[in-house]
């Protein structure tokens, strides 16, 4: 927030050193979608626990995927002991949100004399989270600030929620099972909510409504590659009725 | 390729699963979008496919963690979870847009219709 507001087009990047737009982006973490970022990582904290998950694990799993739906379908598919060749596919495939998310937000950030090398490492701080802020705040900034923002708000928001993820592990075992149902219960709504208010387009919408009804009957009737099935089925299903309403 | 998390009892093993199942299988798009980004646009047809795929495939682990759950909430009756997400998301959809209340009102309803059973 104090970056914002201090910083518009007429601002010579020239004037503010680089370290200062790390220290705005470290500040920018102080507004409400990392906040909300933060109780999501509580919650799956304890759903990692719930799981069979070491703490460990539960952190590690954190700092290299970041992407807190890979993680849900990555622990998803550790619970029902599936094979890891399994398991990657699935993470792949829920992960492929991702591309068009780093395709758009680059020609935002890059500027010049931007590395390839240094693009790559910051991408990994891409998801939901960094990604909204970053087209929210980027496009008011010198082009000079925006990979130190960036690094900034980007290094910051992963080290809270290492920390979120951690407490959340270690309160599910401290508190009283309505609690830590309640900790385990803030995943699902959590996303529930944030995806059903970004679906914009009709596709979104139908994707959303088709993989909540078939998430639990592909479990029933194909355990092993159910998440798999999900959402190749009702993806392409939302697909097709994308092309049917814009067709008519 | 058919070890689970579990089948290799070293120390090393689940975090080499986590590495190969979920690192390499997120930063991939990622590193790909960085090659890819002056290429295509946001709203081309691929993408668009993309996206539905990955969306439902999410939508699927939110309802099957409602439905089919582990740990604690299974202590909560299903009806309740569910009465629970549409009061959170009709609250979020018929009352004020905002997600922090949108998931409080789930959580009330979840624990305090919990302890009131």
């Amino acid at each position: 927030m104090a970056g914002q507001a201090s910083s518009g087009h007429d601002e010579d990047a020239a004037e503010v050193p680089a370290f200062r737009w790390v220290l705005r982006g470290i500040a920018g973490i102080i507004s409400v979608p990392p906040f909300v970022l933060v109780s999501a990582f509580i919650g799956f904290g304890a759903l990692a626990r719930d799981t069979g998950l070491g703490l460990g694990h539960t952190v590690f799993m954190t700092g290299m995927v970041w992407a807190l739906p890979s993680q849900i379908v990555l622990i998803g598919a550790v619970a029902a002991g599936t094979g890891i060749a399994a398991t990657m596919a699935a993470v792949a495939l829920s992960a492929v949100r991702l591309l068009p998310m780093t395709m758009s937000i680059l020609p935002l950030m890059r500027g010049e004399k931007t590395s390839r090398a240094l693009l790559m490492v910051l991408s990994h701080y891409i998801a939901v989270t960094a990604w909204v802020e970053a087209m929210r705040k980027l496009p008011h900034m010198p082009r000079a600030a925006r990979v130190p923002y960036f690094a900034g708000f980007g290094t910051t928001l992963v080290l809270l929620n290492l920390g979120a993820v951690s407490a959340g592990y270690l309160m599910a075992a401290a508190v009283p099972p309505h609690i830590a149902a309640g900790l385990a219960f803030l995943t699902p709504v959590y996303f529930l909510i944030s995806l059903s208010a970004a679906a914009q387009l009709t596709a979104d919408r139908a994707a959303l409504v088709f993989g909540l009804v078939l998430g639990p009957v592909f479990h029933l009737v194909e355990p092993e590659f159910d998440l798999m099935w999900t959402g190749l089925v009702a993806g392409l299903a939302a697909y097709l009725v994308h092309r049917w309403r814009r067709g008519r | 390729m058919n070890e689970s998390f579990w089948s290799i009892a070293t120390p090393w093993w689940p975090y080499l699963f986590i590495l190969i199942a979920g690192w390499a299988a997120t930063d991939v798009w990622r590193f790909v979008g960085v090659m890819l980004s002056d290429r295509l646009t946001e709203d081309s047809e691929a993408l668009i496919l993309v996206r539905s795929i990955a969306t439902a495939l999410v939508a699927g682990v939110i309802s099957k963690l409602v439905i089919f759950p582990g740990g604690a909430l299974v202590g909560a009756p299903l009806a309740l979870r569910l009465a629970a997400v549409a009061a959170g998301m009709g609250f979020f959809w018929g009352v004020r847009r905002n997600l922090f209340l949108g998931i409080l009102v789930a959580e009330v309803v979840l624990i305090g219709g919990w302890l009131f059973i």
